[in-house]
């Protein structure tokens, strides 16, 4: 493409030219809002700057990164963080497709159901993660209440502060809020699945179950690779919901949120920077191994 | 940037917009205050006074109830170098970490006026021989009892920790026998934020075990006594309290406590009005008492605790504001907060006064309580306090949840502190 525009007519010179016009604006935004924060982030990092006064701060090299990587608490962050990321995608991938496949049948009132599924996506997570913070009260919430009435448990169980069931309570909450995103995404694919291999399946008499292995889910992967791509480089900086269901607790503690702690409520803007900025390197990481495995999965599918 | 930053900006984003209410041009002023059981209409009919004498309309800006969150949500307010709230109502260990951003107030009031408080929270607000704020109400944690409860089981006060303890285990157990199963024999403030590090230190001090960082920067914490004292507390989750207290704060043990499911309660002298109003279930059921000793040879006692406002460096109208404060912080408001609210007033000549005295029977009683409260070490770690008192309250919730025994939980904390050290040493 490059090659022909460079070699091309005065008409593609003219196009390449308004291209760069119509782009620049979007480049120049990203520039301000993505790029000059990202900046500054990673050069705070270098530097014992301190909230009270951001401007007297020094050059202290790769000082904050040993401390960082020294840290048992920095370690136990990203230990948890990846713990969530997995299980949380892996349940919300399954429910996720099996919404999806009951979703694309053909069925009356499919329309209604399919908005109405969108809702816990929909309500922000502030407000979600504190009504959960509500239902999962060991005292007054109504999950013990359902779970003592039915004779599941004896006695309630203390959901927000048992550091075995904290971190469960988050991971259903993320499950519920997130499920129907990827349920959607996963819609979007099955409905681009060729008709006729279903039809050959029909007429070969296939068993259902077959068909969904051999024929649906393979048709499908490129889909669910992207869904999960997007919701694990989500599930990755997760802040807001731990936050208002947990706090600061170590149990529970993201990279997000140890960040977060070392930058406003230690005021440590140099330390917090270093963190930030090593989260924002293991995204980039998980994106470039995704965006590889996404490639090879296209090439399968040409 | 984290996404963390951006958050935190949009709920500070959200204060400065409720500040910004339609009518609040111009001159009014902006006082942000607690929320936590009547603060905040106190806060707001103190302001209205003033209004109604100045003719300067007051914003009342609402905090979080959780101070560490309150102290992160004004660092970065203050950070920003924003004027746009003008008086600051600050804890007790703030005034170093925050003091840069507030006015010297020690010009615009006379020595009478200063020295009519406690000489201890004025010396506590005093940093480099600046007067950072004045104090508004203090607080010491106290133990509330059902004395209904106590006396049908035939039981007395608890004269230590360990009798508590027995007195809640056979009252809760009596209790749930006879039908009223969700009793609970004593609640704290176990979350782990700021309020557990006032609870355990409590402990800590009660059984002589010193206060973590002694006033000379040695950490202290790694002790028998103070090992004792965590390990008791920690003998108490699951049995004379529910787990569920490691994620309580002040209001979620209120709620257990007024609600009539408990015995003992470690709260605020807050507490008190709100748990004997005429709609409480427990009104006229609850006794006061100081936090006893532990151990062998431990000591009655309470943590420091309590508020104070200070003027915005920042503030667009530094007189008007430093008139609010003066108003707020008086001879006539503080007996007011005192009598409606049970807010412990800095002014010692209000301790004499009859009507305050009627309201709050135990104020007479727990005087020494107030006055010789165990203080946290923010004055010798300064900056690094929020970090210390971090530190000391993982640890300390570490123990209670049974993760590590109190004796590994204190060694890895005097680890982690003499690391920390650095900053204060």
């Amino acid at each position: 493409m490059a090659a022909r525009a460079n070699a091309g007519s005065a008409l593609t010179r003219q196009r390449l030219k308004s291209a760069w016009l119509f782009l620049t604006p979007m480049l120049v935004v990203l520039a301000l809002v993505a790029g000059w924060p990202l900046l500054r982030t990673i050069s705070f990092s270098f530097t014992d700057a301190h909230l009270s006064n951001l401007d007297d701060s020094s050059f202290i090299g790769f000082e904050n990164y040993v401390f960082l990587l020294q840290d048992p608490d920095w370690w136990r962050a990203v230990q948890n963080t990846i713990f969530f990321t997995v299980v949380s995608v892996s349940i919300e991938t399954v429910l996720g497709l099996l919404i999806a496949l009951a979703l694309n049948a053909h069925f009356k009132g499919r329309g209604l159901l399919r908005a109405a599924v969108l809702i816990p996506w929909a309500i922000p997570t502030v407000v979600s993660a504190q009504m959960w913070r509500w239902m999962f009260n060991d005292v007054y919430g109504v999950i013990n209440e359902i779970m003592l009435s039915t004779g599941l448990i004896t006695e309630p169980w203390a959901w927000l502060a048992d550091p075995q069931l904290s971190m469960a309570a988050v991971i259903a909450v993320d499950v519920w809020k997130t499920t129907p995103f990827m349920a959607l995404l996963i819609l979007a694919g099955l409905q681009m699945l060729p008709q006729d291999c279903y039809e050959n399946a029909k007429i070969d008499g296939v068993h259902p179950v077959v068909v969904f292995f051999k024929v649906t889910l393979p048709l499908l992967k490129p889909a669910i690779l992207v869904a999960v791509i997007f919701r694990t480089l989500d599930a990755l900086r997760i802040f807001d919901l731990i936050y208002v269901m947990q706090g600061n607790k170590q149990d529970t503690m993201s990279m997000s949120i140890y960040a977060r702690q070392q930058l406003v409520d230690f005021q440590d803007v140099g330390y917090g920077s270093a963190a930030a900025t090593l989260l924002f390197m293991i995204i980039a990481l998980f994106t470039v191994i995704y965006l590889y495995l996404g490639g090879i999965g296209r090439e399968e599918k040409a | 940037m984290a996404k963390g930053a951006r958050t935190a900006l949009l709920a500070g984003l959200s204060v400065i917009a409720a500040s910004w209410a339609p009518g609040a041009f111009a001159q009014s002023l902006a006082i942000s205050c607690g929320a936590v059981g009547m603060e905040l209409r106190l806060c707001q009919e103190g302001a209205a006074a003033w209004s109604a004498q100045s003719g300067i309309p007051v914003d009342v800006v609402s905090t979080p109830n959780s101070t560490s969150e309150r102290l992160a949500l004004y660092q970065q307010l203050l950070a920003s170098g924003s004027g746009d709230i003008d008086v600051f109502q600050i804890d007790v260990i703030w005034p170093g970490i925050l003091g840069t951003h507030f006015l010297d107030l020690s010009d615009a009031f006379s020595a009478d006026e200063i020295g009519a408080h406690f000489d201890a929270i004025v010396a506590n607000n005093t940093i480099d021989g600046e007067l950072k704020a004045i104090p508004w109400f203090t607080d010491a944690g106290v133990l509330y009892y059902r004395r209904d409860l106590l006396e049908a089981h035939g039981h007395d006060r608890p004269g230590s920790w360990e009798e508590m303890a027995a007195i809640a285990a056979d009252i809760q157990a009596k209790e749930r026998a006879a039908g009223n199963d969700r009793m609970q024999g004593f609640v704290f403030q176990g979350n782990a934020y700021e309020g557990l590090t006032c609870n355990a230190l409590e402990w800590i001090d009660a059984w002589g075990g010193g206060q973590i960082i002694e006033p000379d920067g040695t950490t202290s914490v790694n002790n028998p006594r103070a090992v004792a004292a965590i390990a008791e507390a920690a003998s108490w989750i699951g049995t004379i309290s529910p787990r569920g207290v490691l994620s309580y704060q002040e209001e979620e043990a209120r709620g257990v406590f007024q609600s009539g499911h408990a015995v003992f309660m470690r709260n605020w002298p807050y507490a008190w009005a709100l748990g004997n109003a005429p709609e409480s279930p427990i009104s006229g059921k609850i006794g006061v008492m100081a936090l006893p000793p532990g151990g062998e040879d431990g000591q009655a006692t309470g943590v420091l605790g309590g508020w104070n406002l200070a003027v915005s460096r920042y503030s667009n109208q530094p007189e008007a504001a430093k008139d609010l404060v003066r108003f707020l912080a008086s001879f006539e408001e503080q007996k007011r907060r005192a009598i409606v609210g049970a807010y412990n007033p800095t002014i010692a000549a209000l301790y004499e006064n009859q009507e305050v005295l009627e309201a709050n029977p135990f104020f007479g009683d727990l005087y020494d309580t107030f006055t010789n409260a165990v203080a946290r070490p923010s004055a010798v770690t300064g900056t690094r306090y929020n970090q210390v008192s971090t530190e000391f309250w993982n640890a300390v919730h570490r123990a209670l949840s049974g993760q590590a025994t109190a004796e590994a939980a204190l060694a890895d904390l005097e680890r982690r502190l003499q690391r920390l050290a650095r900053g204060w040493q």
